[in-house]
């Protein structure tokens, strides 16, 4: 049988397009009550709540979105995964994710649940167990898009615009990691295109931070 | 003082700094630091002090006057050798004097003579004047170099233990011709012969300029770039006349640690200064393997770009577009300011702008500079952080550099402060070792920053102090778009820096 060229691209981009509609698994649940962050020190494991929409990438506009309450001590909550809130008249899920990288995919995330990528905001949460108190250290993300990020309740790095995931983007000045529980929350603003995030902390010597272990609340899904 | 001379001019940004006091000297020995002071001789025995290295004044001469010294320090001795003409030139001998110390009101101070290390009878091809030690430091061998335009640039080995000659029989060994005041530094394998051609002493008119030439040994040849022997007339132009000073000479190398060298010299006329002979201290940078001679930083307005991330030091207040908001594809706006956070004015219609129109045409007239007045209306009145981010020509990213008065500086430059251009919010350095943009500069010390050229030509940029701290930090890179201050790592780049004109 011969194909006609024409034919034969128009099969290749169907399947192009049929190939684009899975996405890759980068996530996956938890499967361990403890995780220590990767070698390179990201940390891999999140509780991530499916997106809330919203719109808008300068300082003023992200800090807005975020400040914004959304849902009932959103700022001290701690949830467990599957837990659900309601933001206006939409039910959202936390989701107790691992990602095989040193980042988290959210377009993966979102994309898996059929939920909307563009301007959306994501809220994330991890908790950090120190056997020590750990002083000095510096908390360092890269994300896509805006973010702003809190340890311990503190506002400690916010970086604005249209940008794309750089590892140690946004870092934080010096900071304490108080021996027993920390908590690192971050609100994450995606225009459109991807949306993904990486964080991890630097010693005083701005290497990878190591010693600790994160874990979520409770998985019960 | 001389840059409050010339206040005026700095404004302009284009004006370099020369140091500050009484710097009158000529043929100035190598810079040496003794009891926390700089000191430098010169041509009859005339000496420069200064605390900082900014500010100088006359000092106490030494017992032994000639022509053109050189110092150097080993162990608990400073050993000065000094020329003198002692017949008819050529007829010359380079003597040696001792002391624990170079400063006058300590006990040690006290000079003891060492004879006579080298000298020239008048008739061989020799000029024993302008002598220039150096200490290998491969094997702590001590070597001085001297000689003027009767004939050659002569090596005769010292004793470092005693500073005098090693041996008095062992025949001087010729290393270049046709220069005078030459001194040799050691570098990644290769020594350098740094030696002034030219004529000297014509204030203006003077056609001093330093070249060089590098070997394996210390004992040469040295060949400039060009493969020439320098004792066939070669050399490799160092330093020579440019801006408001004519006639360079008498290299002295000022090596600072942490891989921070500088180098000193007398310009013959200083045309801000009725044309005087005066000291100058600059950084010393290295490019392929070569001594070059950089630039004490001038004041102005700069973007300070680190050698790190690319990224631009930057008050962290939202940035406004030059020219307005635009979304992309979308038109520009007025030329002005909106308010931050302003929905983009362009959105779906393309622009019409300039020739062709579409959304690459631009406005079709000139976007003129960002307006600060403008811009910072929406700024925090009080302390603001410091982040970075691309440069995007915004205001909140371009810094006056301005030398601070009164405070005092480093070899080579007065204590800067570094301002938002067009308004008084200063960098300062935190208690925590962070940094902090203030409201006004006040003067005080944290506000006080020493910026130095590194071997590669990037720029160093230090707080004088830090409030409650003695460690010495430098503005450095953690990230794409934070900074900090950290102790200076001369193998990294997080604390290199490019000072860009905007």
């Amino acid at each position: 049988m011969t194909m006609h060229p024409t034919s034969f691209a128009f099969l290749l981009a169907i399947g192009a397009v049929a190939a684009a509609q899975v996405a890759p698994v980068t996530l996956m649940r938890p499967a361990t009550p403890d995780k220590a962050p990767a070698p390179d020190g990201f940390i891999q494991r999140w509780l991530v709540l499916e997106p809330i929409r919203a719109n808008g990438l300068t300082d003023s506009a992200v800090q807005a979105i975020v400040k914004k309450e959304y849902f009932p001590n959103q700022f001290t909550v701690i949830p467990h995964d599957g837990d659900k809130v309601t933001v206006g008249d939409t039910q959202l899920t936390w989701h107790a994710e691992d990602t095989r990288l040193y980042n988290l995919n959210l377009y993966h995330f979102a994309h898996a649940l059929d939920k909307p990528t563009t301007n959306v905001l994501f809220w994330a949460l991890t908790l950090v167990n120190c056997p020590r108190e750990m002083p000095g250290v510096r908390l360092a993300i890269g994300s896509n898009a805006a973010s702003v990020w809190w340890v311990n309740g503190q506002e400690v790095i916010g970086i604005y615009g249209d940008r794309q995931t750089v590892i140690d983007d946004g870092v934080s000045k010096r900071l304490t990691l108080k021996k027993g529980q920390n908590i690192i929350r971050a609100a994450i603003v995606n225009g459109g295109g991807a949306t993904d995030f990486c964080a991890r902390f630097l010693d005083q010597d701005d290497k990878p931070l190591k010693g600790y272990t994160v874990s979520l609340n409770e998985v019960r899904k | 003082m001389k840059y409050a001379l010339l206040a005026t001019a700095l404004v302009a940004g284009s004006i370099a700094l020369a140091l500050d006091g009484q710097v009158g000297i000529h043929d100035p020995s190598t810079i040496v630091l003794s009891n926390g002071k700089f000191y430098t001789y010169g041509t009859g025995g005339n000496s420069l002090v200064s605390d900082d290295g900014w500010t100088w004044r006359r000092g106490t001469a030494l017992p032994r006057r000639g022509l053109a010294p050189d110092v150097i320090h080993i162990g608990d001795r400073y050993y000065v050798y000094i020329a003198a003409n002692i017949g008819a030139q050529p007829k010359a001998a380079v003597n040696m004097i001792w002391s624990k110390t170079l400063d006058p009101d300590s006990p040690g101070y006290k000079w003891e003579e060492g004879g006579v290390v080298a000298s020239s009878n008048g008739v061989e091809d020799a000029n024993a004047i302008d002598p220039g030690v150096f200490l290998d430091p491969n094997d702590g061998r001590l070597w001085l170099v001297y000689g003027s335009y009767f004939g050659y640039i002569r090596l005769v080995e010292l004793d470092p233990k005693t500073g005098k000659r090693k041996d008095p029989n062992d025949k001087p060994r010729d290393l270049a011709i046709n220069c005078e005041a030459s001194d040799m530094i050691y570098h990644d394998g290769w020594y350098y012969l740094l030696a002034t051609h030219g004529s000297c002493c014509r204030g203006a008119d003077s056609g001093y300029n330093i070249r060089m030439g590098r070997a394996k040994k210390v004992t040469g040849p040295f060949l400039d770039r060009e493969g020439i022997d320098m004792i066939q007339g070669g050399g490799k132009l160092f330093v020579g006349s440019g801006g408001r000073v004519v006639g360079p000479g008498h290299f002295g190398l000022l090596d600072l640690g942490d891989g921070v060298q500088k180098f000193s010299m007398h310009w013959e006329a200083d045309l801000d200064r009725g044309g005087a002979s005066v000291l100058d201290i600059r950084p010393l940078l290295w490019k392929d393997g070569w001594p070059v001679a950089g630039g004490n930083l001038n004041p102005g307005t700069y973007e300070i770009e680190s050698v790190r991330t690319g990224t631009a030091l930057e008050l962290s207040v939202e940035g406004m577009p030059v020219g307005g908001r635009r979304a992309r594809g979308g038109g520009g706006g007025p030329g002005g300011a909106g308010a931050p956070g302003a929905a983009a004015p362009g959105g779906a219609p393309p622009a019409i702008g300039g020739p062709g129109g579409g959304i690459f045409a631009g406005t079709g007239a000139p976007i003129p500079e960002q307006d600060v007045a403008q811009v910072s209306k929406n700024w925090p009145t009080g302390n603001i952080d410091v982040r970075m981010a691309n440069y995007l020509c915004q205001a909140q990213q371009k810094w006056t550099i301005a030398a601070a008065p009164n405070a005092g500086g480093y070899p080579g430059s007065p204590y800067f402060k570094i301002t938002i251009a067009g308004t008084e919010r200063a960098l300062a350095a935190t208690a925590d070792s962070e940094l902090v943009v203030l409201p006004a500069f006040t003067g005080a010390a944290e506000q006080l920053w020493r910026i130095e050229q590194l071997p590669d030509g990037a720029w160093r940029i230090m707080p004088k102090v830090v409030p409650n701290s003695n460690q010495p930090v430098a503005l450095s890179a953690v990230g794409s778009s934070f900074a900090t201050l950290s102790r200076f790592d001369p193998k990294s780049d997080k604390q290199r820096w490019s000072i860009k004109t905007p």
